[in-house]
């Protein structure tokens, strides 16, 4: 459960960095008859300036981050047992790293066009975007028929177990993921809108976008075997 | 009208201030009768949606509780009632009551329609997906349900549903649909909770009305709040928790299932962990008894300081308090599992935490009844449900201290006691809560007072009886009387008299069950032919009492939002003219008191 509990800790360190800024401490007893507290005063805003749905998407990262989180740190405690064999990982997840890399830094490419406002760039930057995170997927579902050619088959042992598992629950949220971005791809090819207002959406796409990029390099690094090595290094610096 | 006295608002803020500072909603507007009442996006809606539901299915986890009741006094007086249905009757009867009642309806229920009100919104700030909400709350509902009618009935395998016997054919519903319907209505739950936990969260960080800091929010606000990021954080273990045991149960991995032989047959799992399927069950499980009782102790804070016209005592600390318990609460599992096998040097440690989360428990405690002490306390039934809340969760705290030591636990674990204790501090004491809410609370959905006689009638039969229930099971626990046996059968070391006590506590279940259903002939009674209570019949500050209408109209407040001056326990305020100020009413009622800088 340690991969959890640091998990927690980083959620909790953002919780109290943000409470702390909310004046906790202030006695709202005495501080009637005015509609902003003193250290309000010059502050435009008690509320953050950034939209209601960046803020959403911000909270569901954290519970995705949560899944992923506990998925992960049950993978540490079964690994522990003795009938864990460590599983070849397919060449071709090199490929679908690089193409999932590739489509969030399209989608990065796509946030800064649409901050300029320039629509002639932002399409194609989206479509490559979606068409990359496409590839993506398809190309974990042949690593997986690779796999099963292979004879590593889900139920055989509990370290392909955990990579059917972890992959297609990553899977999963890319396919969550490319719905939405469908939905903005397709708005930004109708004719007559303005980029303004596609600017919030790819922003949020783009956000999401490398937040799963993220958890796929950690997942990457788990089944490669990278992690293992690197919690042997910490447990060896600890003790 | 109030007079502004000069100096109690900062100059130029005077005569007119501005109250948008959250941009108005774009609100979605029904327009038709299913948009408006059925496939509606008005929180308030959603809230008796998800109300009535979680009471519908509250009900017949209340039935269940009463079969085995009545099998446990009166073994085999009902023919039906074999060992497998009595199994199946305590993990519906749990799971329902935890989950699908009281997560959903302190969260889905209060949080939709308290949160919105009390900040100052016009609704929640994704409608759609708390819409959505709650119908996928309904899908898990109707899942679950359906468990009785599948084939070989729903899951026996108790509310924890530990590996392996859960998914073994040994426990009804382990080897048929009982336990894939279990799962997969959890799974759905926690799918629509999230999307309306996003909801209650960014309302509350991003929807506030003008002047309403965090410091001025109702302690109910901070409660719902608190919570709902807890049950955003733990759900997830659950939700995990239960795709990998659907794996074992239907793709043979091994993730929770050892090598085990099944009336004679070696199955295929091997080397799988079941102390791993209690972690992460308990990671979500201990969390969400917090999640439950977070709600209930910012709800009797408001009813409290509102009945006894007294501010509330402590409010930074009890805001604090909330905080910590709620960031304690994910580093205590493991007391849970004293009797896993773990590694005994856990048990010390989370006997630790667990003795620290007593403290702001505690003082959370102390300051409701420093609150009570010389105010003007009005015993309504509000007020008479958070009294009764506060002698049985401080009844049922206690014997969480017992068992919160590793070398109390070990002997009473699996015993009645625990029963008790569980059923007292977050079965009892939240549900006192919630009557109390729902007395303090139908004026304003309603527009109409419920009865107060059949009010009363209600409350000294829930009090009284659930008492006479549970208190007595912790006399059965320490006599070593085991929970979830199906009958006792010959048992020397468990004396005739435990026999007599079953008979008692059976039939104080079954007044007590009939008794609720005063509440319900109340509940729909009072709706046609209750007294009128006009907007605020408390004469409560906070800003649900304060809207144009009542039951409040859609988008809440009129044209203006409202612009809050103050915090929310301005009772009894020394030379006011009322015993109350509304948050709303920018001076003190003709006293002016300096801006403390």
């Amino acid at each position: 459960m340690n991969v959890i509990l640091v998990f927690l800790a980083a959620i909790g360190a953002i919780i109290i960095w943000w409470l702390a800024g909310q004046r906790l401490t202030s006695k709202p007893w005495l501080e009637t008859g005015s509609v902003q507290l003193p250290a309000h005063d010059g502050v435009d805003r008690q509320q953050s300036p950034a939209p209601a749905v960046k803020i959403g998407l911000f909270v569901f990262l954290g519970v995705v981050g949560a899944v992923f989180s506990l998925a992960v740190s049950a993978y540490f405690m079964r690994m522990a047992s003795a009938d864990w064999w460590a599983m070849p990982v397919p060449r071709l997840l090199w490929v679908n790293t690089a193409a999932l890399a590739l489509s969030s830094a399209a989608l990065q490419w796509a946030k800064r066009e649409a901050g300029h406002g320039r629509l002639e760039n932002l399409r194609p930057a989206l479509a490559a975007a979606f068409v990359l995170a496409v590839a993506f997927l398809v190309g974990q579902v042949q690593a997986w028929r690779e796999l099963v050619s292979a004879g590593y088959v889900l139920a055989d042992n509990p370290s392909n177990s955990f990579f059917y598992m972890l992959t297609g629950l990553h899977g999963l949220h890319i396919l969550g993921g490319l719905a939405v971005l469908s939905h903005t791809t397709v708005r930004a090819f109708s004719t007559d809108i303005a980029p303004e207002r596609l600017r919030l959406s790819v922003d949020l796409s783009a956000i999401y976008s490398h937040f799963m990029l993220a958890v796929w390099l950690l997942l990457f690094a788990l089944f490669a075997g990278w992690a293992n090595d690197f919690v042997d290094l910490c447990r060896t610096l600890l003790n | 009208m109030v007079e502004i006295p000069s100096g109690s608002i900062p100059s130029g803020s005077a005569g007119a201030i501005p109250s948008a500072e959250v941009e108005d909603v774009e609100l979605y507007h029904p327009h038709s009768w299913w948009t408006k009442y059925v496939f509606s996006q008005d929180a308030k809606i959603i809230a008796v949606q998800y109300s009535i539901t979680a009471i519908a299915i509250g009900l017949v986890a209340l039935v269940l509780s009463w079969l085995m009741r009545i099998q446990l006094a009166f073994p085999g007086y009902f023919a039906f009632i074999d060992a497998d249905h009595y199994y199946q009757f305590i993990t519906m009867h749990g799971m329902i009551m935890v989950i699908y009642l009281l997560t959903a309806l302190f969260l889905g229920g209060f949080g939709n329609y308290l949160i919105p009100l009390m900040v100052g919104a016009r609704d929640m700030v994704f409608p759609y997906a708390n819409m959505l909400s709650y119908w996928i709350y309904l899908l898990a509902v109707l899942i679950l349900a359906a468990g009785f009618f599948a084939p070989g009935g729903p899951s026996g395998a108790g509310w924890t549903l530990y590996p392996p016997q859960s998914v073994l054919s040994g426990t009804p519903g382990g080897k048929d649909w009982g336990i894939l319907l279990m799962l997969s209505s959890l799974i759905v739950f926690i799918i629509g909770f999230t999307m309306g936990g996003l909801n209650y969260v960014v309302t509350v960080l991003q929807g506030r009305a003008r002047g309403m800091t965090l410091m001025r929010m109702p302690l109910t606000v901070w409660g719902i709040f608190t919570a709902t990021v807890m049950a955003l954080l733990a759900f997830p273990a659950l939700f995990v928790a239960c795709v990998m045991m659907m794996f074992d149960r239907l793709l043979g991995t091994s993730f929770f299932m050892p090598a085990i032989v099944e009336m004679g047959t070696q199955l295929q799992h091997g080397g799988g962990s079941p102390i791993l399927f209690q972690h992460l069950f308990w990671f979500f499980g201990h969390p969400e008894v917090y999640i439950v009782a977070l709600p209930a102790f910012g709800i009797v804070s408001d009813l409290i300081s509102t009945h006894a016209r007294k501010n509330i005592f402590g409010y930074r600390m009890m805001v604090w308090a909330i905080v910590i318990i709620g960031a304690l609460s994910f580093v205590v599992w493991a007391h849970h599992m004293y009797v896993s096998g773990m590694n005994p040097a856990f048990g010390f440690f989370f006997a630790t935490t667990t003795l620290i989360i007593a403290v702001p428990t505690a003082i959370k405690v102390y300051n409701w009844v420093l609150t009570l002490w010389r105010g003007d306390i009005h015993l309504t039934l509000p007020m008479l449900f958070a009294l009764a809340f506060i002698v049985t969760f401080v009844n049922g705290g206690l014997t969480g201290l017992f068992l919160g030591n590793v070398v109390v636990d070990v002997p009473l674990s699996d015993t009645m006691f625990v029963v008790a204790h569980f059923h007292m501090v977050m079965g009892v004491a939240p549900i006192l809560v919630i009557f109390g809410a729902i007395y303090h609370w139908y004026p304003k959905v309603t527009g109409r007072m419920l009865n107060d006689v059949l009010g009363h009638i209600h409350f000294w039969i829930t009090f009284l009886g659930t008492y006479a229930i549970f208190f007595p099971m912790h006399y059965l626990g320490l006599l070593g009387v085991p929970r979830r046996y199906f009958e006792m059968g010959e048992t020397a070391f468990v004396p005739p008299s435990a026999h007599t006590l079953n008979i008692f506590i059976t039939v104080m279940a079954l007044i007590v069950g009939v008794g609720q259903m005063v509440f319900l002939f109340n509940l729909v009674w009072s709706l046609f032919r209750g007294r009128e209570s006009g907007g605020n019949p408390w004469r409560a500050t906070t800003l649900e009492w304060q809207t144009p209408q009542t039951p409040p109209a859609h988008g809440n407040w009129g044209k203006d939002l409202p612009v809050v001056y103050r915090w929310a326990y301005d009772y009894s305020v020394p030379g006011a003219a009322e015993d109350f100020i509304p948050q709303n009413v920018p001076s003190g009622g003709g006293v002016t008191r300096e801006v403390h800088a």
